[in-house]
């Protein structure tokens, strides 16, 4: 019989190792060589010339079409410009998001009738994609600042409620018990257990949630924006200009990144217990 | 949770459930299932009770009665001569699994009860020290709990019930998953903390070893429907406090046979039960 691939049959483990763990070991180093390998590619089809500019830019014409945005702007504002019109959006969404599907999440998990009041509109509309309903918030709201956060923080606001409905299932009922037994009111119980139980999920809720956001930054920026990074990208698609569009995509994803790197760094710190209970 | 004082009355802490049945509504359309029947249970101060039985015997439900978690179905149960209508910090409980707060040290974690109770900082700090010394554990204020072995998450777990000074400290199993060199020294912890503080102790257990070794009392229960079919009066706990030798007390020969008498009550409830009984555990 023919050896089955390495792949699929596992080695005796090294000391240290465990047998048969899935996915066990570091991919940091693996997902660098990635990402050289695919900037390299791209270095390589264009400075051959087997891609036409317009379909892919080269990297050296992204980063001069980064340069100029700094400095001369484009489509009408600096690059910082359009930078802080989004992020002031995404952010202003997020924050209106933590402080309001937090609570109605816990509050769904602990109490029946939130849960059942709650429950049908926030599973209706969260799977609808935001261009979908983007028209009606531009009829209800009109073309300001608002309905822009307003599409964002409805994007963020359903998986945010929903992580932290999941979360308040974290804290065991020995917890709540013993909480109980000395002497705690249901309200202590909530904030002093109940919550700090759902942080983990909490936490991943608001990771999911603020790239739920970014993607639907453009969406938001689609209708009488005259700034920010999506109307940017938008704007240059008109023109064909696909050097800008790829240095906007580049930018979001940068920033989106460091965010979450920033959330990753934060969740460290604050819920130090994750995973180790 | 305020106590009304009966500074007249002999034992003005005396637990007492009378006639107490709980009946569990039966899942789909089955019958009702009886957890406990008619049980009367005094325990008084300074008594070390311990409840050993079979699974399904009904030895958690009688805990959570007196934890205030469950209401009987008749009868009724009094602390101090007042009803029992729900937990309160004159009962505290440790659970099998320690259910303390991972998010909180040790330290936080014993004080985490007075400060629900709103007691002032300081005064917690003085009491949760005072605890953490008496379980052997002031050296790991800082330590997370997830730094600490099962035997010391416990230990932190019994301090924190003591830190709000119950009348009555309830336990669930509290050693069923410790390993056994643990269970040991916990056990002979347990003693000494009874010793020190005087307070009522109620015990769940499946070890008949430990029940032996720790009670003043045993109640063995039996399953189907649950009730307390005996009760013996012990003194092992209090030789082990005299002499000081856990190993020897149980080794010797009043122990062993009084092991076997219980093992074989037991035995004979779980015979009794068929293999159905096997379903509860």
């Amino acid at each position: 019989m023919p050896r089955r691939a390495s792949l699929l049959r596992s080695k005796p483990a090294t000391p240290g190792k465990v047998y048969g763990a899935p996915g066990a070991g570091h991919s940091g180093h693996i997902s660098l060589i990635t990402s050289a390998v695919l900037i390299g590619l791209w270095f390589l089809v264009t400075s051959m010339g087997w891609v036409k500019p317009l379909f892919l830019p080269s990297p050296q014409a992204v980063y001069a079409k980064f340069l100029a945005a700094m400095s001369d702007g484009v489509a009408g504002s600096t690059l910082v410009e359009h930078a802080v019109a989004s992020l002031t959006r995404v952010f202003g969404a997020f924050f209106l998001a933590c402080v309001t599907a937090i609570p109605v999440g816990i509050l769904m998990g602990v109490n029946r009738y939130a849960r059942g009041i709650f429950d049908p509109p926030i599973e209706f509309y969260r799977p609808l994609p935001p261009l979908a309903y983007l028209p009606l918030v531009i009829i209800w709201f009109g073309i300001d600042e608002f309905p822009k956060i307003f599409l964002i923080y409805l994007a963020i606001f359903a998986p945010m409620a929903i992580a932290a409905r999941a979360g308040v299932r974290s804290v065991s009922i020995e917890q709540i018990h013993a909480a109980y037994a000395m002497g705690g009111t249901p309200t202590q119980v909530i904030l002093h257990v109940i919550l700090k139980a759902a942080l983990p999920e909490i936490f991943t809720g608001m990771r999911i949630g603020i790239g739920v956001g970014w993607t639907t930054l453009v969406a938001a920026e689609m209708v009488a924006a005259d700034r920010g990074l999506g109307f940017m990208v938008l704007n240059a698609a008109q023109f064909l200009a696909s050097d800008t569009v790829i240095m906007g995509i580049v930018v979001i994803g940068i920033f989106a990144f460091a965010f979450d790197l920033l959330v990753r760094y934060l969740e460290r710190l604050a819920i130090p217990w994750k995973g180790r209970i | 949770m305020t106590m009304p004082s009966h500074a007249t009355s002999p034992h003005p802490q005396t637990l007492c459930a009378e006639n107490v049945s709980v009946t569990y509504p039966g899942l789909h359309d089955s019958e009702p299932v009886v957890a406990l029947q008619n049980v009367n249970l005094t325990i008084e101060p300074g008594e070390f009770v311990v409840a050993l039985g079979a699974s399904g015997c009904g030895k958690t439900t009688l805990l959570s009665l007196l934890a205030g978690f469950l209401s009987p179905t008749q009868g009724r149960i009094m602390l101090a001569g007042e009803p029992i209508v729900g937990p309160g910090a004159d009962r505290g409980v440790v659970f099998q699994k320690h259910a303390l707060l991972p998010w909180l040290n040790v330290l936080d974690n014993t004080e985490f009860g007075l400060k629900l109770q709103g007691v002032p900082r300081s005064q917690r700090r003085i009491r949760a020290t005072q605890n953490l010394e008496l379980v052997g554990l002031q050296d790991f204020h800082q330590h997370m709990i997830y730094q600490l072995s099962g035997g010391m998450q416990q230990r932190v777990g019994i301090a924190r019930a003591l830190t709000c000074d119950p009348a009555m400290l309830l336990m669930d199993e509290p050693m069923a998953a410790l390993d056994a060199l643990t269970r040991e020294t916990i056990q002979e912890l347990l003693l000494h903390i009874w010793q020190r503080t005087r307070k009522m102790f109620f015990f769940i257990t499946h070890s008949v070893e430990e029940a032996l070794f720790l009670g003043s009392r045993l109640i063995v229960m039996s399953p189907r429907p649950g009730r307390i079919t005996h009760t013996f009066a012990l003194d092992f706990n209090r030789r082990y406090l005299q002499e000081g030798n856990g190993r020897r007390i149980k080794s010797s020969p009043e122990f062993i046979d009084m092991r076997e008498q219980v093992l074989s009550i037991i035995y004979g409830d779980e015979r009794a039960a068929g293999p159905a009984g096997e379903l509860h555990a």
